[in-house]
């Protein structure tokens, strides 16, 4: 696989320039393309390098040495944001996918590499926060190797779910990472399995989305009871699919400056089209959530918790957060206004932000004498996780045709 | 291609129902009778408050001897360093103490949220504690309903702390180090049938002194440690508000969908995909 790219005229590298050996090849890959002194580059590099001292501290003192987590709470900001919020904005590779792979809506296939890629992504780096949070990492590997298959618990579930999409995400990836390393033969393997990796994919991705919430089912008095309810689960997943889209929404009108030179033309006109689409699923699902959460509410009796602290401040995620950008969607989709949908795009991420966070750390203890605040540190690590994420993102988007088209020779073979 | 995507599907189908039907609840509940769950009795009304408990625990466990005495207004609590603490509250029935520790559940929600079975429901009725599978993730302190595990989070190797029951002493014919050593007979350790029996017997015969009603009896699904009173114990710094249901059994609606779920979603995205398919050819080559 890899003697086939040595001298294959068809590397599609952005530079086009021929590499004379493997080594050279991977070495010359890893050099930075571009200018290094941007402002992302400067506001992140020391992020990341503060972030991995604290890493370091973290393991040799202990978890409390730079978190603020108590016995009452023990999951803070890196389960309750990095993992549960993280993975709900991953979860437009699965809606994606699904549209294109299995309605084949055609449409929306310029965008599904990028994608699956940042969901692969947030998966490979939301997995590892999961890591920095275990007391005993070393034993992570516990579940998988049977000491002991613990079938009773929702972690269990999730922890093999997230292993099994992240394959199967890789797979839906590769074809990508063989046309990268003009490995021709791999390639038509690879994307042979394409489907099956998708289908097996949206199951997992649904049983996932939906055990995250789950998780908290068992932590019934200890959740605000405007968050608590039993269909946690079907919020979670339904709410998965319109922060998922939202985050591509997001994702690509950055990528469409940032990258600007690798998107072909017939692409970038083609973008317009997409992101209306996808604001009119977003309007759908959201008004399906929350017609849920009414349910949930009058199903919980809830009237006399709305006249509280708590209950003002459900109100407004549910009207400044659901149905403020909900009606955007669709005014914004009617009147065919791209920075309307952007806008209602980043109003609704928050609105996930806000929901995951209320369930996992602000309704979680509402009532404890003291409140887990997370420290800065925390806050670091967290950033330190996703610029990092960003990093490889921005290097693997230079190097493999995820924006830009495949190499000729794709085609070609058809 | 198509049968490997077959063969494929019938794998994955394999492993998500060996994943998640298992033998999930049937190793929560105690189904053999042949050894019955074990418990302790803790009467309020005997307690005299001088944490002979707490110091035998600190050293049978070897944690820290006890910080500060009981007194009403102050709230003691369980830490990593502390199994087990005695309080004292004023209630309508003057002061009373009141000891806290595991309940050591009938069905424990820590044990339901273990995912490497770490926490342990052990046939003789003590929740236990091993390190060797456990990997500090926490859950079972998300999800214990009387926030009993705690953590070590000043260590590089942290352990979960909780009471055991002494379950190695048990093991060898002993009984709980509190219960061995409590000089005014408050703890009384047993099986949870016998317990039940005279805590009882204590409240009919002294019907004045005791309030009518067994904690642990019912709450959680039933507990193995079971407190009798005479003052209510919502007075007592005690959650009475926690449900009688199991804790496990909030997510077992969800656990058991799961096997359905990773039948039915493949084969309706199948069906979907292959009806669906011909657009392929209609519109775009473009498909992978
Ligand atoms: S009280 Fe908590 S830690 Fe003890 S057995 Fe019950 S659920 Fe587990
Ligand atoms: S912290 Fe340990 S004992 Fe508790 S649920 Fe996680 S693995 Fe199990």
């Amino acid at each position: 696989m890899k003697a086939m790219k040595l001298n294959n005229p068809s590397i599609p590298l952005s530079k086009g320039d021929e590499k004379k050996s493997t080594f050279k090849f991977i070495i010359s890959e890893f050099k930075p393309k571009g200018k290094l002194l941007t402002p992302f580059n400067i506001i992140s590099i020391p992020i990341i390098i503060t972030g991995v001292i604290l890493i370091v501290i973290r393991f040799i003192n202990g978890i409390g040495s730079v978190t603020n987590l108590t016995q009452e709470v023990p999951w803070g900001l890196w389960i309750g944001f990095d993992v549960v919020t993280g993975v709900a904005f991953a979860g437009g590779a699965y809606v994606l996918t699904f549209m294109v792979y299995i309605l084949n809506l055609h449409k929306y296939h310029s965008i599904v590499r990028v994608t699956v890629l940042n969901g692969f992504l947030a998966y490979v780096f939301y997995a590892g926060a999961l890591l920095l949070d275990l007391g005993r990492p070393w034993n992570v590997i516990n579940p998988i190797i049977g000491n002991d298959f613990g079938t009773s618990s929702v972690l269990f579930l999730v922890a093999w779910h997230f292993l099994l999409y992240m394959i199967a995400e890789l797979i839906e990836f590769s074809p990508a990472v063989a046309e990268w390393l003009g490995a021709k033969r791999a390639r038509k393997f690879l994307s042979g399995m394409t489907i099956a990796a998708v289908i097996f994919g949206i199951t997992l991705s649904t049983l996932h989305q939906s055990g995250l919430g789950a998780l908290y089912l068992m932590a019934k008095d200890k959740i605000h009871p405007l968050w608590y309810s039993e269909f946690i689960p079907v919020l979670f997943l339904i709410s998965s699919v319109f922060a998922g889209l939202s985050m591509v929404i997001f994702e690509g009108s950055i990528s469409h400056k940032v990258f600007f030179n690798q998107i072909s033309k017939k692409n970038h006109d083609a973008q317009n089209g997409i992101v209306l689409g996808l604001a009119k699923i977003c309007a759908a699902a959201m008004f399906a959530y929350l017609f849920m959460q009414l349910l949930v509410f009058i199903h919980g009796k809830r009237w006399d918790l709305l006249n509280t602290t708590m209950g003002y401040w459900y109100l407004i995620e549910m009207i400044g957060f659901v149905i403020l950008p909900m009606m955007l969607y669709v005014y914004s989709y009617k009147k065919k206004n791209i920075t309307l949908v952007k806008v209602a795009a980043i109003i609704t991420m928050l609105g996930i932000i806000l929901n995951r966070l209320n369930v996992t750390v602000i309704g979680f203890r509402w009532d404890a004498a003291i409140r887990y605040i997370p420290t800065w540190m925390e806050l670091v690590v967290t950033l330190t996780v996703i610029f990092t994420e960003i990093w490889i993102f921005r290097w693997v988007i230079n190097r493999m045709p995820v924006l830009s088209e495949s190499p000729a020779w794709v085609n070609e073979k058809k | 291609m198509s049968i490997n995507r077959r063969d494929f599907l019938k794998t994955a189908g394999v492993i998500g129902v060996s994943l998640t039907v298992g033998d999930s609840f049937a190793a929560v509940k105690n189904k053999g009778a042949e050894v019955e769950f074990h418990g302790i009795l803790y009467d309020s009304t005997r307690c005299v408050g001088c944490l002979t408990c707490e110091t035998v625990c600190a050293e049978a466990n070897k944690l820290s001897a006890p910080i500060g005495e009981p007194k009403p207004g102050v709230l003691r609590k369980t830490d990593e360093k502390h199994n087990t603490i005695v309080n004292c509250y004023k209630t309508s029935k003057g002061e009373v103490f009141i000891k806290t520790q595991c309940m050591h559940c009938n069905e424990p929600a820590c044990v339901a949220a273990c995912l490497t079975k770490a926490m342990y429901k052990t046939k003789e009725g003590p929740v236990i504690w091993r390190g060797n599978k456990c990997m500090g993730c926490r859950y079972c302190m998300v999800s214990c309903p009387f926030d009993v595990p705690k953590f070590e989070y000043h260590s590089s190797n942290p352990k979960i702390q909780k009471c055991t029951m002494c379950f190695e002493k048990i093991q060898k014919g002993g009984i709980p180090a509190c219960a061995e050593n409590c000089p005014a007979e408050a703890i009384k350790f047993g099986t949870r049938r016998e317990l039940l029996k005279e805590a009882r017997k204590r409240i009919v015969e002294n019907p004045t002194t005791y309030i009518d009603e067994i904690y642990g009896d019912h709450t959680a699904g039933g507990t193995g440690f079971l407190y009798i009173s005479s003052a209510p114990f919502n007075e007592l710094g005690i959650n009475t508000k926690l449900q009688n249901k199991s804790y496990p059994e909030l997510s077992k609606g969800f656990l058991f969908s799961v096997p359905t779920v990773f039948v039915v979603l493949p084969t309706i995205l199948l069906g979907i995909y292959e009806a669906t398919k011909k657009n392929q050819f209609n519109e775009s080559n473009e498909i992978e």
